[in-house]
């Protein structure tokens, strides 16, 4: 399994002296395709600061960051840009879709801002709405689709093209537990098709979804879940009570 | 679980065989609780005799006897489901019993402590989360079984994030419960 992301005693300090806060420190993380990975901690922990560095937004004060094997402390400032356009798909809690562009242009205009023709990213903007069952909606307009239709969407302009890293910063932060549900449903859909997902989240019944549960505390990850066996262990039948 | 409610329910639809019922109990509650069928005769015997079902055939004891709601027991389950469960006084809580105990015990770090049990619970709401995950989306008795022991297992993990914020805002040489008893303190009623 190649490992998409990988984080290596990163820290991160923001301001000096008195001011100095330390947000991560010596943080160890890899996720491989195909694997869901949570960071839970409450706020402050560090959580969004670990998302952006890992989504190359954020330089770390040490360490060093590895996306699909490529150290980014050795790109350029364009490079790193590239990389980004690329590889990496963002999901934040409120959806960012632009209100004049339908779901499929919405999806597809990551790609043609990379300079893929329009017919082409299109097409590609389909086969990402598709693949996640949303083929649909293609057509509509993000103010025609529910909160949690939209972020569905957004989960699809996360992977289109080769996206293969996809961090996802409280992606059902401000829908209702069934949607929520929906939303992670899709998400974990996306990784089983051999995208790494980062999810940052307080909740954990969001947490939940993930092959993985990293705990983050005062900007270290002091702990972290077993990967969980399969769901026929829990059916067994228990006495009755 | 009240067994005896949960088949008056199932009659309520029409009258029924014992081995029925027992199927169709476990297919309702996600077959999350498994019923032997001695305890679904015995409970229909007790029904029976409290004039909550009636059989085919009183005096009869085979496989193909049928029952049917009384117009007493359908007002008996509307009275049940319409009966808050017993949630006053609370539970008494072992864990909540555990980081209390803990908190004056030299060499015990409570966040530690608190973090060991968070990992346990979230693993734990992962299973169940997977169970939800692998199973078919018409599968709503499932789906509704997993949800309440996620939202019952999250609601612990809140707990013990908030009890670790309180605990970390105290200050260290802070003398537990001893001087800090109010001089009057309201006390919960726990359930024994």
């Amino acid at each position: 399994m190649t490992a998409l992301l990988e984080l290596r005693r990163v820290s991160k300090v923001y301001g000096s002296g008195p001011a100095l806060v330390q947000a991560l420190f010596e943080v160890d993380l890899t996720v491989d395709g195909g694997e869901l990975v949570a960071v839970m901690g409450p706020s402050g922990s560090g959580k969004s600061t670990l998302l952006t560095i890992a989504g190359s937004l954020e330089e770390p004060s040490a360490g060093e960051v590895l996306v699909d094997g490529s150290a980014l402390a050795g790109m350029t400032r364009n490079q790193r840009a590239r990389l980004r356009r690329r590889l990496i798909g963002y999901v934040f809690q409120d959806f960012n879709l632009l209100a004049g562009l339908t779901a499929v242009e919405n999806v597809a205009l990551p790609l043609e801002l990379d300079g893929l023709g329009q017919h082409a990213a299109r097409a590609a903007g389909l086969t990402a709405l598709e693949e996640l069952g949303l083929g649909d909606q293609a057509d509509r307009f993000p103010d025609e689709l529910s909160g949690g239709e939209r972020q569905r969407i957004a989960i699809a302009r996360a992977v289109v093209g080769d996206r293969r890293l996809l961090l996802a910063d409280e992606p059902t932060g401000a829908l209702d537990s069934v949607n929520g549900e929906a939303v992670m449903r899709l998400l974990r859909a996306a990784c089983k098709r051999g995208v790494a997902g980062v999810v940052v989240t307080h909740d954990a019944q969001l947490a939940s979804w993930a092959d993985r549960v990293v705990f983050l505390r005062d900007g270290r990850a002091v702990d972290q879940t077993a990967r969980p066996p399969g769901p026929e262990s829990l059916l067994m039948p228990r006495p009755n009570r | 679980m009240s067994v005896r409610h949960a088949l008056l329910a199932l009659l309520s639809e029409g009258p029924k065989y014992g081995l029925q019922l027992r199927q169709e109990f476990e297919s309702r509650t996600g077959e999350v609780w498994p019923l032997n069928v001695g305890q679904v005769y015995t409970t229909l015997q007790r029904l029976e005799r409290d004039g909550l079902v009636e059989s085919d055939d009183p005096e009869g004891d085979g496989p193909k006897k049928g029952f049917r709601i009384t117009p007493s027991g359908g007002r008996e389950l509307d009275e049940w489901l319409r009966t808050p469960p017993e949630t006053v006084p609370p539970p008494r809580d072992e864990l909540v019993i555990k980081v209390l105990v803990a908190l004056p015990v030299p060499g015990v770090d409570v966040h530690e402590l608190i973090q060991v049990h968070r990992r346990h619970l979230v693993e734990l709401m992962q299973h169940y989360t997977h169970v939800k995950a692998e199973a078919s989306d018409h599968d709503v008795e499932l789906a509704l079984v997993v949800d309440a022991e996620l939202f019952r297992l999250e609601a612990v993990v809140r707990w013990l994030d908030a009890a670790e914020t309180r605990l970390a805002s105290l200050p260290a040489a802070r003398p537990v419960a001893t001087t800090a008893v109010p001089a009057r303190r309201h006390r919960l009623e726990v359930r024994r």
